[in-house]
Formats: C-alpha cells, sequence, structure tokens
C-alpha cells in the first residue's frame, strides 16, 4: 500500500505541516482518545473563553499520516467556534475538510471527533457545566474501529 | 532530490547484465519454448541451461529444479501439495509464527481442510529452537517448514540442525529461502533440505519468476494443472526471458557473494550502530550477528511507522515498516508481536534493507534524516510527552 498515492493534497498537506501542534498551559479541557495497541492515539487541549468561545486548540498525536492530519484539521474546525458548534464538528466533517480519507484510515476521523468530545466533557467536568448532547468520552476505540472495520 | 532505496528485501533493481541477457527473449527470440522448430528449440536449450546454473547454486541438480511465477507460489506449491500427496501418511504440519504470510495463510488454508498446524514460537531474536522444533513432532507430522532467513527482522535460523531433524524423523523439511537465495551460501544436500523456494526479484533478477527445489524421489502434488511444463509438473507456457533472466542473477549474485557480505555487513553494521548511538529510545530488533548482511530493522518508541515512512519518503528514503497502518491491519507485525514486542513499539518499528550499492555517504543521510524526523515525531507525540512529564516528576 503506498501511503503517499492514497491520500488527498490536503492531507499531505495537514500530515507535513500540521496546524496547532503543542499543548496549552492550564488548558480549559484536555481530552486524550484511543490506545497505543491500535497505532493512534490523539490528545487534544483547548482554551475555552467565559463566553463559552475556544480561543485556542492545540494537539498531540501518536499515529499514522491520517492520523495527523485529521488531528490538525479538527483543530483548525474547532478554533474560534463556540462549544455547541465545536461539538457538532463530526468526523465527516473532518473528513470532507481534508477531502476525504482512504476507507481504511476513516476511523482517524473518527479518533478526532472523539478527542475534541473528550476535551469539552474535560472542560465541562471543570467547569461544573452541562453541555447538551455531549456523551462521556469513550477511552477505548478497539470497538468502535473493529465497527470500522467490518463496516467499511 | 536524490532516491536512497533501502527496501531491497522487498524488492531490488535488475542488474544490467540480467536485463540485457533477457532482452533478445521479447521481440528476436520470442518463440514458444515447447513448439518443435528449431526457432524455438534454441530457447529450449537457453532454458536448461539456466535450470542447470540454478541447480547448481545450491547443489542440486536439474531434473530438481521447478520454475514457478515466484516466492509465494513456491510456497504455496511446496505446502499444499505435500499436504495433498501424503494426506494418507499424516495431516500434522509444523512451522513458525514468524513465516511470510505465503506459508502462514497457506496452513491456515490448510487448517479449514482437515489439516492440523503447529506454529513454534521464537525466542525475543526471532530463533526457532530446534529441541522445541523435535518436540513438536508426532507420527502424524508430514512436513517441516521453517524459513531460511527471516524477511522483517533478518534472523538466520538454524536451518542445517532443523533439516537433521527433519530426516532423523522421516519426515519432510521445506525452507522458504526468498530473502537467502543467492545472498547466503546454501547446499540443500548438506542442509538436508527437500523443498526450497526461491524468487528471482530478490537478487537484481526479473519480477514474476521463482522456483522450487524439489528433492529428487519426492512426490508432490501439482498445483498449477494444464500442461507439460516442467516436466508436467506446473503449467503455463515458459516464461524464458524471467528464467534465463533469474539464472543469470544467481549466478551474478553467487560469483560476487562474498564480496557483496563484506560489503553488506559493514555498511549494515555502521547503520545500526549509528541509529543506536545517536537516536535515543531505539532498540535493534533480531539478532545483532547471525542476521541477513542487508537487514537493519529498529525499533523507536512514542513514533509511529507509517508516519516515519512518509517523512523517510519526503526526503527520498524508501523504507519498511511493521507498524499497522503499513500492514493494512490493525495489529502490528506478526514477526514483531512474535519476538515478544508490545504493540505500542512494534508500531514504531522501521526496515532498512540495503545493497551492494550502499554507501557511508548513504548511511550519514539515512541517520541525520531520521534524526531530525523522529525528534520532530516525538515532539507530536503524546507518549512521549507522558513519558518526559512521568520523568520530570521522578
Amino acid at each position: 500500500m503506498s501511503q503517499v498515492t492514497e491520500y488527498s493534497e490536503k492531507v499531505m498537506d495537514h500530515f507535513r505541516n500540521p496546524r496547532n501542534v503543542g499543548e496549552i498551559d492550564d488548558a480549559s479541557g484536555v481530552g486524550t482518545v484511543g490506545n497505543a495497541k491500535c497505532g493512534d492515539i490523539m490528545r487534544m487541549y483547548l482554551d475555552i473563553d467565559d463566553q463559552g468561545i475556544v480561543r485556542d486548540a492545540k494537539f498531540k498525536t501518536f499515529g499514522c499520516g491520517a492520523a495527523i492530519a485529521t488531528s490538525s484539521m479538527a483543530t483548525e474546525l474547532v478554533r474560534g467556534r463556540t462549544v455547541e458548534e465545536a461539538l457538532k464538528v463530526t468526523n465527516k466533517a473532518v473528513m470532507e475538510a481534508l477531502d476525504g480519507l482512504p476507507p481504511v484510515k476513516v476511523h482517524c476521523s473518527l479518533l478526532a471527533e472523539q478527542a475534541i468530545h473528550a476535551a469539552l466533557w474535560d472542560y465541562a467536568e471543570k467547569n461544573g457545566i452541562k453541555i447538551e448532547g455531549l456523551k462521556p468520552p469513550v477511552n477505548d476505540i478497539d470497538e468502535t474501529e473493529e465497527f470500522y472495520q467490518t463496516g467499511g | 532530490m536524490k532516491m536512497i532505496y533501502m527496501d531491497n528485501a522487498a524488492t531490488t533493481k535488475v542488474a544490467p547484465e540480467v536485463f540485457d541477457t533477457m532482452l533478445p527473449y521479447f521481440m528476436e527470440q520470442y518463440g514458444n519454448p515447447a513448439s518443435a522448430y528449431e526457432f524455438s528449440g534454441k530457447i529450449a536449450n537457453e532454458v536448461a541451461r539456466a535450470r542447470k546454473t540454478i541447480a547448481s547454486s545450491i547443489n542440486a541438480s536439474e531434473n530438481e529444479i521447478f520454475f514457478t511465477s515466484g516466492g509465494s507460489e513456491s510456497d504455496n506449491w511446496a505446502i499444499k501439495g505435500i499436504a495433498d500427496s501424503l494426506r494418507e501418511k499424516g495431516n500434522h504440519i509444523i512451522t513458525t509464527k514468524i513465516e511470510h504470510h505465503a506459508v502462514l495463510h497457506t496452513c491456515e488454508f490448510l487448517e479449514k481442510h482437515g489439516y492440523e498446524v503447529t506454529y513454534l514460537p521464537v525466542d525475543d531474536k526471532g530463533f526457532v529452537d530446534p529441541a522445541e522444533l523435535e518436540a513438536a513432532i508426532k507420527p502424524e507430522t508430514i512436513l517441516i517448514s521453517v524459513m531460511f532467513a527471516n524477511n522483517e527482522i533478518g534472523t538466520v535460523e538454524p536451518v542445517e540442525k532443523i533439516g537433521k531433524i527433519a530426516h532423523e524423523h522421516g519426515i519432510l523439511f521445506h525452507t522458504d529461502a526468498v530473502q537467502a537465495y543467492a545472498h547466503l551460501p546454501i547446499d540443500v544436500k548438506a542442509m538436508d533440505i527437500d523443498l526450497m523456494s526461491a524468487s528471482a526479484h530478490k537478487i537484481n533478477g526479473p519480477k514474476g519468476v521463482g522456483f522450487l527445489y524439489v528433492r529428487k524421489g519426492i512426490k508432490l502434488s501439482n498445483l498449477i494443472h494444464g500442461g507439460a511444463q516442467e516436466k508436467g509438473k506446473r503449467a503455463g507456457t515458459t516464461n524464458a526471458a524471467g528464467i534465463i533472466g533469474f539464472a543469470k542473477a544467481a549466478e551474478l549474485n553467487v560469483s560476487r557473494m562474498e564480496e557483496t557480505i563484506a560489503h553488506e555487513t559493514r555498511i549494515r553494521d555502521l547503520l545500526i550502530e549509528r541509529i543506536l548511538e545517536e537516536i535515543p529510545y531505539s532498540r535493534l530488533n533480531g539478532d545483532r550477528e547471525k542476521r541477513l548482511s542487508n537487514n537493519v530493522n529498529i525499533c523507536f518508541r512514542f513514533v509511529e511507522g507509517e508516519s516515519l515512512l512518509m517523512l523517510l519518503d519526503g526526503k527520498g528514503i524508501c523504507a519498511s515498516s511493521g507498524s499497522a497502518c503499513t500492514s493494512g491491519s490493525l495489529d502490528p507485525s506478526h514477526v514483531l508481536l512474535a519476538i515478544g514486542l508490545p504493540h505500542e513499539i512494534a508500531h514504531g518499528s522501521l526496515r532498512l534493507t540495503i545493497s551492494e550499492e550502499t554507501t557511508e555517504e548513504d548511511v550519514s543521510y539515512v541517520v541525520d534524516s531520521l534524526r531530525e524526523i523522529i525528534t520532530r515525531l516525538r515532539s507530536m507525540s503524546p507518549l512521549y510527552e507522558d513519558f518526559v512529564k512521568k520523568g520530570d516528576n521522578k
């Protein structure tokens, strides 16, 4: 399998020049999803202001080219958004923004969505607020991955 | 940008001499070697000569060499063919957990058809324990298949000992020598080998041709039916150009073997030493000494293989990895798991397979690139972040 020929130009761009790599000190919310067994771990840091706007988003990812590109795109998509809007950044939105992913890499976009949710969950917990429609983060995505493997 | 090709275990460049030897067989000597006229007879003579060359390269005779489409077909044929021809004698096969998928998946196929297969574990360097192998033998055992050298981590198995054990118990011994043939000296008689798979494109020959050595007197069922080629054992129009090119490649590689091994070993060791010295949290997979002279396999902690390969590609370096993402499945390489590596570490593996053309400058460029790429990926890795923070707390 040749990775380079299967990825879109946008994926390659976000892989080669990932946006918003790093950490945020005293972040409003931090979420880590995935597991090393599967080869993908994403950690997302969110800085959310008093108005509930995502002022900054940063990430760290251990994973393949698609995992890095989806993390990068996910941070781009949530920056400047309200918490409610950020919650609506789905894996589909991440994928579309990257001009698609090879079928075997779809799970990476799901991981990006979960990373956003996990960081928002952490933010809600820390501030004792409830975000409508937000579910507790899934720490182990094994089942989800299997689902995508058999489904795709 | 200069390309540095360090994936010679995947395939090799066709040697110019091989290409020149093959060329007339496309547009000039294009006849079917099986035809009756002299135009074809000449080609049949050249194929016969090629068979002799190949046979002598492993101390076999020409009637023991059967040309195939490559290593995978040879492995399939050897295992399925023996399983079928010895069905009355028994249904048990012994192999290892680190075989190429051409062997493993063939064995899994046979398991679905009533055969029993023992997949022997290996130690942390990838070696099969001959005593353990002997203990796995049952009255029903009909075949032992252990690879000559591993394609991922380069470990050279104790083939001679295994062959001896097999013969002491009256069991046939097949070895997948795709990575070893014409890279290491092989004597099928001295090594008690009954069946052996090899491929041309791993030794600067063309793709699409290989052979199966079958010791005289062994009954092997056909895999491909439909013609009189290869003594009626393997149908399909003779790949004259491929076979003649294969023989040329074998002749060249065998004649240069000593120098190639000496050069590759020096370059390999330099590459290993520099990586382990200059890049922290890296480990060598496989044995330090008993490994193929062209093979380097390293795990870098906190880094995932596919992104590593893509960044290397960006610097013109061709390599391979045993990470899940490059294997197309959820699990990293079965070989790395078999030597006891945790998934997390196995995902960060890199295989560099050099050639007689690899230079010290190439090594420098690759090591410098690796150092930069690994640092970059680690700076992005949450695993590394956790590791560093944990260290700070101590």
